[in-house]
């Protein structure tokens, strides 16, 4: 049974990513989105943002932009699942007597193959503009892999969103409300300078999680000690917070592709 | 015993206030085709996707080759190839990529989906489109990719939701022909059509569907004995119409209706044994000069519109018909 949802899903993961070979149009603008986010970022508020150590504001972006652009995941995915639910196709797949848990799957994992793709023209920019990988060959594959778990941690979540809003209007419109997400972490600005409240919401928000864990494996800062504990451990936070979300959207998404197609 | 590939007993589906079907039943022995015929908004494509198991039954109970649809869907879905009323294939891909896809979905092996892929298109006279995204094919082509779709494994239970709606003549013979070979070899269909002229071409049998119940059931022909045939005369003068009239009116039993403009007057029969040379002798016998004289069996349009309209609207439909 599960070597069958296993090669199902590899079956859909191949017709997403063909899907993207003949409208490659949407996925090239996702991959400029984080460059320019940089540049815009970088330039207009590096100019402001004065750094504890007087560190390179650029540097200090770079990881958080991973993060976040691993955050806007969630929109692309959303897009895609109340795109796909309203395509006849869909009721093809569901007279298949295929796997349930392939279509979410095969969707999911071809986003993350799409967002290593789209990891490279923002790590060449990044490497111009000042950041260093400091943190070694390990710490490196360390960070990516732990930005690609968090980026199919937001595409379970975003195909959930999807299939609950239904159609590609309320996807967009909910969607644009997640780019909010990663203003509210440490992933634009440290968190010491917001007020009590906000600084505590910050730093138990799972992206700064992330966001601190790239920094500490890429070696450009690590966590420091009195912070609250998913920023003080911000590795052991990163998984736990995923393997959590796994956990929950997962088999919500998979029972939604159960339920009556009406 | 009879075994019957698509069997269902007061099948129930609500959606909020609208109760879309109220107790269907069905029966279609195997190896046969039934057309199940209905207006707008009869329950036709709840009850196609209920057995094809994309809703799920609200009461009642169903089993397509031999599998309960609530219990054993999977088992459901193993049996059947399915072509709904919109566009089930993805029209992102090509024709090529779509039909490997689901022939993989399928769990045909690698060598053996590609095989069957190529076999499909040059059958469904798609190889020149093969590699063509499917969303630039005709409305024809995608009715051929999709139909396609559904034969990649030879499935023994085929549901076509109007296969041939707004397809031109041609395509709609060339999906007629398929659907025939495929009963030769043993494949039972389903198929939902509003086209009378097709259920009549294709189905064995045929079920009326009325707000979602099976109103009539039979043979097309059963069904056009029942209405009976159609005599109608032409005098050469429109003096000689009532004496028309008197002679069908005692041959068939019923009143004669009458058409003063085109000099016509015709009743509906149920006698088997009226034949048209008797009707134009007993004419010619009461001095009616005829003209012309016409028995046509009805066609299914008439049947149709026969036992789905309401009663007072039947004088006017005859009147229309004749």
């Amino acid at each position: 049974m599960t070597t069958l949802a296993l090669s199902d899903s590899w079956s859909m993961l191949g017709r997403n990513l063909r899907r993207m070979q003949h409208a490659p149009g949407l996925f090239v603008i996702t991959m400029t989105v984080p460059v320019t986010m940089l540049l815009f970022f970088g330039y207009v508020f590096g100019s402001a943002v004065v750094l504890d150590g007087g560190g390179n504001y650029r540097a200090y972006l770079v990881p958080g932009l991973f993060a976040a652009t691993a955050v806007n995941g969630v929109m692309t995915a959303m897009l895609a699942s109340a795109q796909d639910s309203q395509r006849g196709v869909m009721d093809r797949f569901r007279t298949l007597p295929m796997s349930r848990f392939a279509i979410p799957a095969g969707q999911t994992a071809s986003d993350v193959v799409l967002a290593a793709l789209g990891m490279v023209p923002l790590t060449l920019c990044g490497l111009a503009v000042g950041w260093r990988i400091e943190g070694g060959v390990a710490g490196a594959v360390g960070a990516f892999s732990l930005l690609l778990l968090f980026r199919l941690v937001t595409a379970w979540l975003g195909h959930y969103l999807g299939l609950v809003v239904g159609t590609e209007e309320a996807a967009g419109q909910l969607g644009a409300a997640t780019f909010m997400l990663p203003l509210l972490s440490n992933a634009y600005v440290p968190t010491d300078g917001m007020p009590g409240w906000l600084r505590t919401a910050a730093e138990w928000n799972p992206i700064s999680a992330v966001v601190t864990a790239a920094r500490d494996l890429f070696g450009n800062g690590g966590p420091s000690a009195d912070a609250p504990w998913p920023v003080a451990h911000p590795v052991a936070a990163s998984l736990a917070w995923s393997a959590v979300l796994l956990a929950v959207f997962v088999p919500l998404t998979v029972r939604r592709y159960g339920r009556d197609a009406a | 015993m009879t075994t019957y590939a698509v069997l269902s007993e007061g099948l129930e589906k609500r959606f909020g206030q609208v109760h879309a079907l109220r107790g269907l039943d069905l029966a279609v022995p195997e190896g046969t085709v039934c057309g199940l015929l209905g207006p707008n908004g009869a329950g036709k494509t709840t009850a196609v996707r209920l057995l094809t198991t994309l809703l799920a039954p609200d009461g009642g109970r169903a089993e397509v080759a031999g599998h309960d649809v609530a219990r054993d869907p999977a088992a459901v879905r193993r049996a059947i190839g399915v072509t709904g009323q919109s566009t089930s294939v993805d029209t992102d891909l090509t024709g090529r990529e779509n039909l490997r896809l689901f022939a993989r979905l399928h769990r045909l092996g690698g060598a053996v989906a590609r095989a069957r892929a190529d076999v499909l298109l040059d059958r469904f006279a798609l190889g020149d489109a093969a590699d063509r995204p499917a969303r630039t094919y005709s409305g024809g082509m995608r009715r051929r990719l999709d139909l396609a779709a559904s034969l990649l494994t030879r499935p023994r239970v085929l549901f076509l939701d109007e296969p041939t709606t707004g397809l031109d003549p041609a395509s709609r013979t060339a999906i007629w022909d398929v659907v025939r070979e495929l009963t030769l070899a043993g494949t039972t269909v389903l198929l939902t059509t509003q086209y009378l002229e097709e259920a009549d071409q294709l189905a064995d049998d045929i079920a009326l569907i009325d707000r979602g119940r099976v109103t009539v059931r039979g043979t097309p022909a059963a069904l056009k004995a029942e209405i009976g045939a159609y005599a109608e005369v032409v005098v050469a003068d429109a003096a000689a119409l009532p004496g028309a009239a008197v002679v069908l009116g005692r041959l068939t039993g019923r009143p004669a209706a009458l058409d003063a403009g085109r000099r016509a007057a015709g009743a509906a029969t149920t006698d088997p044994d009226l034949t048209l040379p008797r009707i134009v002798r007993e004419l010619d016998a009461a001095g009616v000069p005829v003209v012309d004289a016409t028995l046509r069996r009805p066609t299914l349009d008439e049947v149709f519109l026969r036992l789905t309209a309401p009663a007072a609207a039947l004088t006017d439909a005859e009147e229309a018909l004749a």
